[in-house]
């Protein structure tokens, strides 16, 4: 197993390797440092002198790959690539724009993303198993399609309108939670309500319609015919036959999403105001942050790879047939 | 308007232009495939299916009609002969919303209002200076006051009604005449079409109607007619999801298709490319690529002409990061088939016979594995409507002075705080859009249904 790990750990180097080339190619390569300080500064403020200093002080006036100034130490070592690419393999991420350390700031945003997304991902995913089941068990029904068109509307609108419609009904007309904002500690509950509220609602038409699915499929097999045709309930059925075996599928199928969880939502929490890193994210991209934006793709492909990986152990894990070599 | 024009291409109107009518093409050339045939009349034949695609047409066709670009010449200058043309581009579908388009008003205004949604500083007969709701210049301007509003509102839509069921009634005796003389055994259920063409004509004429007298869903901050906006928005949405899906085919096919049956390196190569390419989180990798072409724009501003020109570019190029970042889930399903397929005997068959690489791809490969192109193609749609808004939300979306619903969005998010609340933008773009998405994945739906082996094998849906 540990053999395994490590081996599948030293496959995913070349890909993490594959992420920094093609991030570095798309920041450094298609636009110079020169055309980033000028989109920055602004168009009154582009003089050569000014160009320079944004370009020193972020470190970005050094030759792409090979430093000819340096000798034999610095020749590969003082150049953008390696500043802003290489480190990123030892979790150094530099400092954003303004001078504040990227890594710090992960970790404090880190828990307020969690504090989100972790209740999202675990009612939702109950929710939707308990409605996908309800449907699959009034199968063939007026129920099963009236359940299914709302599932289709549900999965048609977009996320936006749950949160931009929540935030209008139960924040401003109802005035039951805090339309956006935060607080660290307990108090955090008050304003996590509604975000997660969203979040499981907005969650429902897609799941519910993939996981129906799944147990459809499941509930054509043999053994849920032999099991009826021994005298098995329908209730039984449902619950010791289906439930179990659809939702080795469904688990590992989510296991790839859990360790970006800690990424946070985009959306939800710029909606919200939760400075979690989804919104820092954001923020790095409308501020042209180049650095922040670098540093969370990488994180994001980091944590991916981890999901990946997770997956494949829960395969094992569920269905002893499945063998890691 | 003046008497003279001349066309603006734009580069986007020449590919959508170019994708429709290969798509028409490509059904002409099916006729000849029963087994795709028979799917297809699978798909049409079912109700829901076939008011969803008469929708999704309808949409599609107000694209088209907004992508036939041109520039007005403006009035000649003394002593001059040379003709200046007009930097606004405008469209066809300008010509046919010409009243909602024109009708500015100076802000917010209600649906339907008479008055305006601010006080302003007026004066009356006497010279004396008061604070009140003005009248709208456009909205209702025929009505004395405001009863006579619901009675005016009331005999325009059954003006409207009528005109609509009247329009429709040639449209069904035409289309009745045209299925008894080319098509007599398409067994199409011919009664849901009727009524979706009722209901098409119906909207259609009551929105040129009223649009004319009153602004339907209200105006925005500097008075423009937020339902001329949402369907301006219709040519951004549709295109997105258009041009976004085909641009990623060639990647996926090309890739997917040699990964499986090439296998060895190129395999390898492919696996590795797809998992680089999809372990950045989709989104991250769109915006990092939209804030580079910014960067790449902005610097390079002097050569794009006309304002729409540029935004045209961003778009296009918007289009190709969406298919770029979208080709590996294809891609990967694609690899899986053809290692199935390639295993088979007709493909054993053909190799023996000395066949080459291309023709067993072309002929024996391709034909087997295009269900799967063709369900991710009307899946990917709806994906990518709904991706612009949310990308046009954070700030990487389509160009701020492009029309698209993304936009609506983001400025409406602002007004759903103002006190009383300017609710009638957000409801607009979603309406419009929830219309589309929702037709686009019901079809997609039904093209599943009938393409999938899995369900058509499982008898269950």
């Amino acid at each position: 197993m540990l053999a395994y790990i490590i081996r599948r750990l030293l496959y995913a180097l070349p890909i993490l390797v594959g992420v920094n080339l093609i991030t570095f190619a798309l920041f450094f390569m298609v636009n110079s440092p020169d055309h980033m300080a000028q989109a920055q500064l602004g168009i009154k403020h582009i003089t050569p002198e000014a160009i320079a200093q944004w370009k020193a002080e972020r470190g970005y006036d050094k030759p792409l790959f090979v430093n000819d100034r340096e000798d034999s130490e610095g020749l590969l070592t003082d150049t953008i690539f390696f500043e802003k690419s290489v480190k990123l393999f030892v979790f150094d991420f530099g400092k954003t724009d303004e001078g504040r350390s990227i890594a710090t700031e992960i970790k404090q945003r880190m828990i307020p993303s969690l504090s989100v997304a972790l209740p999202v991902f675990i009612i939702g995913l109950t929710v939707n198993i308990c409605f996908s089941l309800i449907v699959v068990m009034f199968r063939a029904s007026m129920f099963e399609l009236a359940a299914m068109v709302l599932c289709v509307a549900m999965f048609s609108i977009s996320g936006m309108f749950y949160i931009i419609g929540g935030q209008f009904i139960f924040g401003k007309t109802w005035n039951l939670v805090p339309v956006s904002g935060y607080l660290h500690g307990v108090d955090a509950l008050r304003f996590l309500i509604l975000p997660v509220f969203i979040g499981v609602i907005g969650g429902i038409g897609g799941g519910t319609r993939l996981y129906r699915m799944i147990f459809l499929e499941e509930a054509n097999r043999d053994y849920i015919r032999t099991a009826r045709a021994k005298g098995v309930s329908e209730y039984g059925i449902l619950f010791k036959h289906l439930l179990p075996n659809g939702l080795i599928p469904i688990l590992t199928g989510v296991v790839v999403i859990i360790p970006t969880l800690f990424m946070g939502s985009l959306l939800t929490e710029s909606f919200f105001g939760i400075p979690g890193l989804g919104s820092f994210t954001i923020d790095g991209i409308q501020a042209q942050d180049f650095s922040i934006v670098r540093s969370m793709v990488f994180l994001g492909s980091v944590l991916y790879i981890i999901g990946l990986l997770l997956t494949d152990i829960s395969y094992t894990w569920v269905d002893p047939r499945v063998r890691l070599s | 308007m003046g008497a003279d024009f001349k066309f603006a291409l734009l580069w986007s109107d020449v590919l959508i232009y170019f994708l429709v009518l290969s798509v028409v093409g490509f059904f002409v050339l099916l006729r000849s495939k029963p087994q795709t045939r028979k799917s297809w009349l699978q798909v049409f034949e079912s109700r829901i299916g076939i008011a969803s695609f008469m929708v999704m047409c309808l949409y599609i066709f107000i694209a088209l009609l907004d992508s036939i670009h041109f520039r007005e010449a403006l009035p000649p200058v003394e002593g001059s002969t040379e003709v200046h043309y007009s930097n606004n581009v405008e469209s066809v579908l300008d010509l046919i919303l010409v009243d909602l388009k024109d009708n500015h008003e100076k802000t917010y205004s209600a649906p339907f209002a008479l008055y305006s949604f601010a006080k302003e500083n007026m004066t009356d007969e006497q010279g004396r200076l008061y604070r009140d709701f003005p009248r709208l210049r456009y909205g209702g301007a025929h009505l004395d006051s405001i009863e006579e509003r619901g009675e005016d509102i009331l005999l325009r839509s059954l003006h409207a009604v009528g005109l609509g069921v009247l329009f429709a009634f040639v449209a069904i005796v035409l289309v009745q005449l045209a299925r008894k003389r080319w098509l007599p055994d398409l067994a199409l259920p011919w009664g849901t079409v009727y009524l979706v063409l009722l209901l098409i004509c119906v909207v259609v004429v009551w929105v040129l109607e009223l649009g004319a007298y009153y602004h339907i869903m209200g105006t925005d901050k500097v008075g423009t007619d937020v339902l001329y906006q949402s369907i301006k928005s219709i040519r951004t949405g549709v295109l997105i999801g258009t041009l976004a899906t085909v641009l990623a085919l060639p990647f996926a096919i090309g890739l997917g298709i040699s990964a499986g049956y090439f296998k060895g390196w190129v395999d390898d190569v492919v696996q590795y490319i797809y998992t680089t390419l999809s372990s950045i989180p989709d989104i991250l990798l769109i915006a990092a690529a939209v804030l580079v072409i910014d960067v790449y724009i902005e610097t390079r501003a002097e050569q794009f002409e006309l304002l729409i020109q540029r935004a045209d570019f961003k778009f296009l190029a918007l289009c190709l990061i969406f298919g770029l970042t979208s080709w590996t889930g294809l891609c990967r399903l694609l690899r899986a088939e053809t290692l199935k397929v390639s295993q088979l005997d007709y493909v054993e068959a053909a190799r023996a016979f000395g066949v080459s690489h291309s023709g067993i791809i072309l002929r024996h490969i391709l034909p087997n594995v295009m269900h799967l192109v063709i369900i991710s193609l009307v899946l990917n749609f709806s994906t990518f409507v709904l991706a612009e808004s949310i990308l046009s939300y954070i700030g990487v979306g389509v160009d701020a002075s492009m029309n698209s619903w993304g936009n609506m969005i983001n400025t409406a998010r602002q007004e759903l705080s103002r006190d009383p609340t300017v609710w009638w933008s957000i409801l607009s773009a979603f309406i419009l859009m929830f219309v589309l998405v929702l037709a686009a994945n019901l079809f997609s739906d039904k093209v599943r249904d009938a393409f999938d082996p899995r369900t058509v094998a499982g008898g269950r849906s």
